[in-house]
């Protein structure tokens, strides 16, 4: 019986590319977000929280958890349900000096203010002149599972990449979500920060200190030969997966997490798949002009990977439906992922198809309503 | 019902009855006990994980879907929020399809897309639901132009929670209704709390009625849960829309007895008191309009409603979940 990952904890995976200067701990996402904006709140006056929800006892499902208590109701407070106007006013706050960092229970909604993202957030440095600049962070989380459906389950990255001014980062694990967090604080742009619910639980080595994890930089979290995958937010998590699987037909994926969507570096990429000669981009989202569609013609467009084999996954091109056989088959899974891999390495081979009981998602048992 | 904000329904009416012929009083009993008991039982099923949808319920707060759509007939029109069981139900949505939509069968209201937060009956004459707060106002109010062009009298009721309110568009959508004197009803079940948020948190004066009053719309509160006054208070404003006389707004306080979003009681969770929740609850409305029927004629109604649900439950359980080509169906007209 082979030793598959949904047995062992993903941080055994994920630790192979953390930082091991510094003391660690085993951490869950939903708390390094936390420690993030502590730590960031407790060095600079300027940093505050606002958003629906952000001092409530479920605090965004604990990714605010004790910053109310620690830093009072001055610096973390809720809204009214009014997002245009709330960005509008965070917008407003940033460019005044302060360091807002909004917060969104669901993505779907930052369609309220796009008004304002858009027009004033993403123009307002450049079309001034430099004269102005707007330090926001916007925390929106995509939520899965459990019949979310239509309105409650869209990765909108893809949107805000279209426009310039705007930064797009959406960390698939805890230490890049504390680093990120620290380092989109910090960052004198708007930043849309996208966090996916089902990352919320898992744990990685998280060093205690504040720091940063670049902007705009990706990394390499497993190294192979045979192709490269790219995954997008959690479907990082489930193209490691898929790796897991793909190694018991030989196959050897190089697994390249993006982290920062835009500014996207797809330099890191292009090199891999310069190797490989075979790129399979996995996102979640929609592929019609979506981020994979964005890092297939940038390793397109590349001298040193002129005529690599490529394909992208993603969200299939309809709304999400609620119904959970409909749902399953809405998403990319380790096994989908596992067997176009698998095509693009060995074209003429037969079809293959991870055993279901190897691929079944082990999360999906432990998610559950009422969200 | 002039611009008044403090225009409140008397709650000295206590006389059985409240001008309602015994046919009409079971009806409202009907409705009301109709939706407690299916959001109970959907509460109940919830856990066995059978329904994979998040539920938010209106248990505790049914008096004001059941009050209004009780004086709209079936070709008027009603939008509600995330939070419509109560309206799909009142307005006379199938039991069934409702259930099936939960359970995720191809059998439901929207063949398994859209879960209980998006529930519609063409049939009933239910617009639809959105889990977007407040985006169904807009909707509702353009459903009121036609009405008001299509010059039969038809009327729009929309729903919404306090925590809409707050939204720019509610105030764009009051301002265009008045102006255009759409025959649209603004329902605005205010239960004090989005999410577990105060009003208090959320809102800089708690006179809603004088907010909308400076547009020129007639407001009316409903300061108790009372059913009869909300049923009263809706009547009134519906002759008006059907003469053309334009929208009215009427403010429901209200109570949620159970969490946003789940089946379950919250009071051990800090933000609200359970002694907060008691006065409405000993004032519970499906209780109160119940006790107003003969024993006999209650018991009836009572047994109808089960019998209902059991085979709403049985249709749910026994359909078949969508197949896999029907992922692809309905992405374009």
């Amino acid at each position: 019986m082979p030793s598959i990952l949904l047995k062992a904890p993903l941080s055994r995976l994920l630790k192979s590319y953390t930082p091991m200067s510094t003391p660690e701990r085993l951490l869950r996402y939903v708390d390094a977000l936390a420690e993030a904006v502590a730590l960031e709140m407790d060095r600079d006056p300027s940093v505050f929280v606002m958003g629906l929800d952000v001092d409530d006892h479920k605090a965004i499902q604990g990714s605010t958890r004790g910053l109310l208590q620690r830093f009072g109701a001055d610096r973390v407070f809720t809204t009214p349900l009014s997002e245009d106007a709330m960005t509008g006013v965070a917008i407003g706050a940033a460019m005044a000096g302060m360091r807002p960092i909004h917060v969104h229970i669901r993505m779907d909604f930052l369609m309220l203010g796009m008004n304002q993202l858009v027009n004033m957030a993403a123009k307002s440095h450049y079309m001034y002149g430099g004269a102005v600049k707007v330090p926001l962070v916007v925390r929106c989380m995509i939520g899965k599972s459990w019949g979310q459906g239509a309105q409650h389950s869209q990765g909108l990255h893809a949107m805000f990449m279209h426009v310039p001014g705007l930064k797009v980062v959406a960390p698939s694990n805890a230490h890049d979500a504390k680093g990120c967090l620290i380092a989109a604080i910090r960052d004198d742009n708007p930043v849309i920060f996208m966090e996916h619910r089902l990352l919320y639980g898992l744990e990685a080595y998280v060093p205690e200190q504040p720091y940063t994890v670049e902007l705009g930089k990706a990394r390499v979290v497993q190294t192979g030969t045979d192709l490269t995958i790219v995954g997008i937010s959690n479907m990082l998590v489930e193209c490691l997966r898929a790796q897991e699987l793909l190694k018991e037909q030989g196959i050897h994926a190089e697994v390249i997490d993006p982290i920062t969507l835009s500014p996207l570096d797809s330099e890191t990429v292009v090199q891999s798949v310069a190797r490989t000669g075979r790129l399979l981009v996995v996102d979640n989202g929609w592929t019609m002009c979506g981020a994979s569609a964005e890092i297939l013609a940038r390793v397109a467009e590349a001298r040193a990977t002129r005529g690599a084999i490529v394909q992208r996954m993603g969200f299939a091109p309809t709304t999400c439906p609620t119904s959970p056989t409909l749902e399953q088959l809405f998403y990319p899974n380790p096994a989908t992922i596992a067997s176009a891999a698998h095509a693009m390495v060995r074209p003429d081979a037969a079809a293959w198809e991870p055993s279901p009981e190897l691929a079944r998602l082990a999360y999906q048992v432990q998610f559950r309503g009422p969200f | 019902m002039a611009a008044d904000p403090r225009n409140t329904a008397s709650p000295e009416h206590e006389h059985a009855g409240h001008g309602l012929s015994s046919s009409q009083l079971a009806a409202l009993y009907r409705k009301l006990r109709l939706i407690r008991r299916v959001e109970e039982e959907t509460a109940r099923i919830y856990p066995s994980d059978k329904i994979k949808s998040p539920v938010h319920l209106a248990i505790g707060q049914e008096a004001s879907s059941a009050a209004v759509c009780d004086v709209l007939k079936p070709e008027d029109v009603a939008s509600g929020t995330y939070r419509s069981h109560a309206v799909y139900l009142a307005k006379g949505g199938n039991v069934a399809a409702m259930m099936a939509e939960m359970y995720g069968k191809v059998t439901g209201c929207c063949r398994g897309k859209g879960g209980s937060m998006h529930i519609i009956s063409p049939e009933a004459n239910v617009l639809g639901s959105s889990a977007v707060v407040g985006t169904n106002i807009p909707i509702a109010t353009g459903q009121g132009l036609m009405l008001k062009r299509e010059g039969k009298g038809r009327v729009c009721a929309v729903f919404f929670g306090d925590g809409a309110t707050e939204e720019g568009c509610f105030y764009e959508s009051l301002n265009f209704a008045m102006l255009h004197r759409l025959p649209v009803l603004f329902v605005c079940e205010n239960n004090g709390y989005a999410i577990h948020e105060p009003l208090s948190k959320r809102w800089s004066s708690e006179d809603i009625c004088a907010r909308v009053a400076a547009f020129g719309m007639p407001v009316v509160q409903i300061p108790d849960g009372d059913v009869f006054a909300m049923r009263e208070a809706a009547a009134q404003a519906v002759e008006r829309m059907r003469r053309g006389e334009g929208p009215t707004f009427i403010e429901c306080k209200l109570y949620r007895w159970r969490e946003h979003v789940g089946p379950a009681e919250d009071f051990d969770q800090g933000y609200r008191p359970r002694s907060e929740a008691e006065a409405w609850m000993a004032n519970d409305q499906v209780a109160r309009v119940g006790n107003m029927l003969p024993a006999a004629e209650r018991a009836g109604i009572d047994a109808e409603v089960e019998a209902v649900i059991a085979d709403a439950v049985d249709f749910a359980e026994s359909s078949a979940f969508p197949p896999a080509e029907e992922l692809y169906a309905n992405v374009y007209a």
